[in-house]
């Protein structure tokens, strides 16, 4: 650490060289920061739970052709009642969507019926007593609909309900002193009120994107059966009988009825295959994001190998004069070393800015959150660490140089 | 001359095949990255209709008020209410209109052993196939009379065609939609423009080429809803009646207004009827309207993914990184070759052919970074559906234009990086380099 003076000096000589380095240390800095920020963000977006026990659930998308949108009740009931029959199924619902699958429904709700403005958006989930148990939903309170309270109402003229579910979440929001189970709620413009009969642990909205992220949680089932012609389907099949039935599911509603469609495209979906779906965009750019950042930091390490190879080679005679005048091994390897920390740390401060500035830029272009320290910290050890190791090579190198070196023609 | 530059680089690139393989595989791969994230963007931000991109226009008529609209900074609703888009239609200001919207068609085929199935499918107006020129294969649209008369007629598209009818003229036969026969007057062309300008509020820009037409008039008297968006800032009430009588926004518009007068006069329009709507007691509220052509409700609605821009900035930021890896690499390549230099230029070379000769030598390595660019691009476009839906992935593609830009960005970004040390080669004095050795 003696030595910074003359590697200073010995630097100014080398001036192109050491600001490529330090440009693509500072370059590499921002963009790996930024890009592991993304990755993050991404991840912690895929691991979300919907509250749902995911494993044995299957979801079909079927519509009625030849009927009126608004009076498929008794087709939908048929098709329940074939559904349930079915060995290999467990339960069965048909609800206007789920978690994860991209469309469905959302509104504002209220506990003051004067309110002007909504306490808090939620999604609305519609579905029969069945609900709770196909989605597998953990009851935290209260209890789930009784049969007698489930009515059959038409999308565009939908009653309100006198009782609902809520998720923890939403519940929290309205009552947050945790009161909600028996309270009520207003939902939409209605003036009448819905009683909270229950409360699930979780329950995620049916979209992934981030302008549902300020209520991803917040969610309400009514004790609804739609009679439209458009119905998502929710199986849950009995252990071990979830691949018998993406066949044999289909093909019982088709027997019920012939007159519908089930898209060639997604229309039946185990629900892994759903969260593959929905969250192919996030996983997509975290696995861009990495091998970004993987061969950046290569490419860097590989720069640096170059250049300061390059030096070395330049500086064979010199490091023998220095070696002939005693000094060490050691001495020459740490002159190296040192010699990259200090152009490493300029370009980490350089790098830091940028990363930082990077992010801003970002932020007031997409939806995106500020960067946390952390990651520039991160990436400034991880670069520093990087430079080291690159150099390393070349170092050792320049070490074994002997001093014989020196009396060779100069 | 040249094919002796080009000797000599090639046996001085041989001399550390190291460098010159990390040299090629830094460009490579920087160009590769932001090749593949630009098919991307370029197939998102393409201009769908160029020819019409400036006559074709968006209104947009604030039934909402400031109320509803202050998350959106004061913008109207991006959709109208059934009943704003009748009286546009009814007034006919422009010189072609359509409302439109996505309907839920299902297609019954004749054929008892096929089951039902669904295609995109659009109720609008026939000036809408004039409009946003699309090509007949056989037959015709149908005609405003048609559309007045809620007729049963529908248009086709040709793979629907081929599907049910062995891509023979079908005009004149029956279709099953829904459960109802319409009759064929055209079947159109393969017509697909991306992004799919005509309906971005529900497709987010991208779908599958429509293949079902009917007149929105009769879609309506069918009282068939939306496959789309439906958004209400009150509850509408019950039923059919309420809901089309509602303040909801689920239809979209468009005007074609070949002048820029024209527009003008349209902005007024729409002016004067909200007003008249303010005087009505409808609004109460000032007069809030937006017309926007192609390019400018593209651009408002953000067509684009915001994942194709990140990625294309990334790309090349990760593209200017490997070029300033390049720089570094070639002047410690051209450096330690400062003896040849000077014994060069002792011979009689001056600078220009120093420079030329550095230059060559540069483009080489330009042009293998952008063979392997290309190989890796190839494997890029493929791997798009990592990151992008189904729909957009698949308008990327390793095009004609695309190779060529590959090579060309992959040479011309070598070469740039290579002025500076070529400059520093050419500075070498030779008798610095004759006497040291």
């Amino acid at each position: 650490m003696l030595q910074i003076k003359p590697i200073l000096a010995a630097l100014k000589r080398h001036k192109a060289g050491t600001i490529l380095i330090a440009m693509q240390i500072a370059l590499t800095l921002a963009i790996v920061c930024n890009a592991i920020f993304i990755i993050h963000q991404r991840l912690e977006r895929v691991q979300r739970p919907t509250g749902m026990v995911e494993s044995d659930l299957l979801a079909i998308q079927s519509r009625f052709v030849g009927t009126q949108e608004t009076q498929a009740g008794p087709l939908v009931k048929a098709d329940l009642v074939a559904l349930r029959q079915l060995p290999g199924v467990q339960d069965a619902v048909a609800m206007n969507s789920y978690p994860l699958r991209g469309g469905g429904w959302s509104t504002g709700v209220r506990t003051d019926v004067d309110a002007k403005n909504s306490k808090a958006h939620t999604t609305q989930y519609f579905g029969d007593e069945h609900a709770l148990g196909t989605m597998a939903l953990k009851l935290i309170a209260g209890r789930n609909f009784r049969s007698d309270e489930i009515v059959e109402a038409d999308p565009q003229a939908l009653p309100d309900p006198a009782v609902i579910i809520v998720s923890k979440a939403l519940a929290d929001k309205m009552y947050p002193d945790g009161s909600a189970l028996g309270k009520t709620m207003y939902i939409g413009d209605s003036k009448t009120p819905s009683t909270i009969i229950g409360i699930v642990e979780r329950l995620q909205v049916p979209w992934n994107g981030t302008w549902s992220d300020s209520f991803y949680e917040n969610s309400l089932i009514q004790p609804v059966q739609l009679t439209s012609a458009f119905t998502n389907y929710l199986i849950r099949a009995k252990p071990g009988q979830l691949a018998d039935l993406v066949k044999a599911a289909p093909a019982a509603l088709v027997k019920t009825n012939r007159m519908r469609v089930i898209p060639s495209e997604r229309g039946v979906r185990t629900f892994a295959e759903v969260r593959e779906y929905a969250y192919k965009g996030d996983r997509g750019m975290a696995i861009l994001m990495g091998v970004v950042c993987l061969v950046l930091l290569g490419i860097t390490a590989a720069g640096i190998v170059g250049l300061t190879s390059f030096w070395v080679g330049q500086r064979r005679k010199q490091i023998g004069v220095r070696r002939a005048l005693g000094a060490t091994k050691r001495d020459i390897l740490s002159y190296f070393l040192t010699e990259n920390l200090l152009i490493g740390v300029a370009g980490v401060v350089i790098g830091a800015l940028l990363a930082v500035g990077m992010n801003l830029w970002l932020v007031t272009q997409f939806e995106m959150a500020r960067l946390s320290v952390t990651y520039v910290l991160i990436g400034v050890v991880a670069l520093l660490g990087l430079g080291q190791g690159a150099t390393l090579a070349p170092a050792m190198r320049a070490s074994r140089v002997s001093p014989v070196e020196a009396t060779r023609s100069v | 001359m040249f094919a002796y530059y080009l000797q000599l680089g090639l046996r001085s690139l041989r001399k550390n095949p190291l460098l010159t393989l990390l040299m090629v595989l830094a460009i490579g791969c920087g160009v590769a990255a932001s090749m593949t994230t630009y098919s991307v963007f370029r197939a998102t931000s393409n201009n769908p209709i160029p020819q019409k991109s400036s006559q074709l226009y968006v209104p947009q008529i604030d039934n909402w008020g400031p109320e509803s609209n202050e998350d959106n900074k004061g913008e109207p609703p991006n959709a109208m209410t059934y009943t704003d888009a009748i009286n546009l239609m009814r007034d006919k200001r422009a010189s072609h209109q359509t409302a439109l919207f996505p309907a839920a068609m299902s297609i019954v085929p004749t054929d008892p052993s096929m089951l039902p199935f669904r295609e995109t499918s659009y109720a609008w107006y026939a000036d809408a196939f004039g409009m946003f020129d699309i090509p007949f294969l056989y037959g015709h649209a149908w005609t405003s009379g048609e559309d007045d008369s809620h007729a049963a007629v529908a248009v086709i598209g040709k793979t629907l065609n081929d599907k049910l009818f062995n891509g023979t003229n079908s005009v004149g036969k029956n279709i099953n939609l829904n459960g109802r026969d319409y009759r064929i007057v055209g079947v159109t062309e393969k017509w697909n423009p991306e992004p799919v300008f005509y309906d971005v509020i529900n497709t987010n820009g991208f779908d599958d080429p429509i293949q079902v037409f009917i007149p929105f008039t009769r879609a309506v008297e069918l009282q068939t809803t939306t496959n789309g968006n439906n958004n209400c800032n009150h509850d509408p009430g019950k039923g059919w009646d309420a809901w089309i009588r509602s303040e909801c926004v689920w239809v979209g518009f468009w005007a074609e207004l070949p002048t820029k007068s024209e527009a003008g006069a349209y902005r007024q329009y729409l002016n004067g009827y909200s007003a008249e709507q303010q005087r009505s007691g409808r609004f109460r509220w000032a007069p809030n309207t937006r017309l926007r052509n192609v390019t400018e409700w593209l651009d408002y609605q953000k067509v684009v993914p915001q994942e194709a821009k990140v990625s294309l900035m990334v790309s090349l930021g990760f593209l200017l990184l490997c070029l300033v890896n390049t720089v570094g690499l070639l002047l410690a390549k051209f450096m330690r070759r400062s003896s040849e230099i000077g014994v060069r230029r002792a011979l009689g070379a001056t600078r220009k052919e120093i420079y030329i000769q550095f230059l060559i030598e540069a483009a080489a390595i330009g042009l293998a970074g952008g063979v392997v660019g290309l190989v890796l691009t190839g494997f890029g476009v493929m791997g798009v559906s990592l990151v992008f839906e189904p729909d957009i992935a698949k308008l990327a593609t390793l095009d004609v234009s695309l190779v060529l830009l590959t090579m060309l960005v992959a040479v011309l970004a070598t070469v740039l990086a290579a002025f500076y040390p070529t400059w520093r080669a050419a500075q070498v004095q030779p008798a610095w380099q004759l006497k040291s050795n």
